[in-house]
């Protein structure tokens, strides 16, 4: 129950902080990937405050000999650079582009009750449904 | 007003807090699309953690509906099927490349995962050469 309950924290001030950013503005994502047309370079800073912090803050929590509320840390060990790394960011960059959501600001805007993001976040789920069933039946995730 | 990335440090700053909270907490990374993906899976006594973040999140955007309802100005003028196309996308492709802005943006390149620096220069690299396109094809206006 306490992971549950730190989650809802750690999610709730994260919706928060992609809201202030400008994260969960399409037409503002548009406008920073727009590197050739009228780009707006202000998200950047979304990335370079959050590293900032997190880059600091990876050091010293992993200094403890394990989390707060968990036995064992739970870390993403994997180096290799993969195909489906590669295709699976290029699908993801171009589906961001299309729709100027990515899946944090996606959620975060079912809050805005709009149709819109409704049929993106459940469509994205759908994705997802649909990458499991074709890795299924052909391992792409090699 | 602040300039636009005065707020866009704010933000990631708060973004790099809750993230940093979630590692301390529960020794975890906060990559949505992973996040998502695992509560779908059912995973004995894995996903009542991932459903209280998604319900964090979602709370956050009824906060924000309702003290600063602009940050959800700024939709697209697309259709829905369009919006439909980009959700697969970006669904079926953050769960083959293992991550989105979050898990590899953020939390990977934070501790400097080679594979999620590269997922990230790809994703922002499509998506740069996605809205070009789409721009050139009059989808994106």
């Amino acid at each position: 129950m306490k992971n549950g309950v730190a989650s809802l924290i750690v999610g709730f001030i994260f919706a928060l902080g992609l809201g202030i950013s400008g994260m969960t503005q399409p037409q503002k994502v548009i406008g920073f990937l727009d590197i050739f047309g009228n780009w707006d370079p202000s998200l950047m800073f979304v990335m370079a405050g959050a590293i900032i912090v997190h880059f600091v803050s990876f050091k010293l929590i992993r200094k403890r000999q394990s989390p707060l509320f968990s036995s064992e840390w739970h870390i993403p060990t994997k180096t290799e650079i993969t195909p489906s790394l590669i295709i699976g960011s290029v699908l993801f960059g171009i589906g961001w582009g299309l729709a100027g959501l990515c899946p944090g600001p996606a959620v975060t805007s079912l809050a805005s009750l709009e149709t819109k993001s409704f049929v993106f976040v459940i469509s994205m789920v759908l994705g997802m449904f649909l990458f499991k069933l074709v890795d299924r039946k052909i391992n792409l995730k090699k | 007003m602040h300039p636009d990335w005065i707020n866009a440090l704010v933000g990631g700053f708060m973004i790099g807090i809750s993230v940093s909270l979630m590692l301390l907490w529960n020794g975890r990374v906060t990559g949505i699309s992973g996040i998502i993906n695992g509560a779908l899976s059912h995973k004995k006594g894995d996903t009542l953690w991932r459903v209280f973040f998604v319900i964090g999140l979602i709370l956050g955007g009824i906060f924000l509906k309702i003290f600063k309802p602009s940050v959800f100005s700024g939709g697209l003028e697309t259709d829905l099927w369009t919006t439909l196309v980009a959700g697969l996308l970006v669904g079926f492709g953050t769960i083959m490349g293992s991550g989105c802005t979050s898990g590899h943006g953020v939390c990977g390149i934070s501790r400097m995962s080679p594979r999620s620096l590269v997922a990230t220069l790809v994703f922002i690299g499509a998506g740069v050469v996605a809205v070009v396109f789409f721009k050139k094809i009059g989808i994106l206006l």
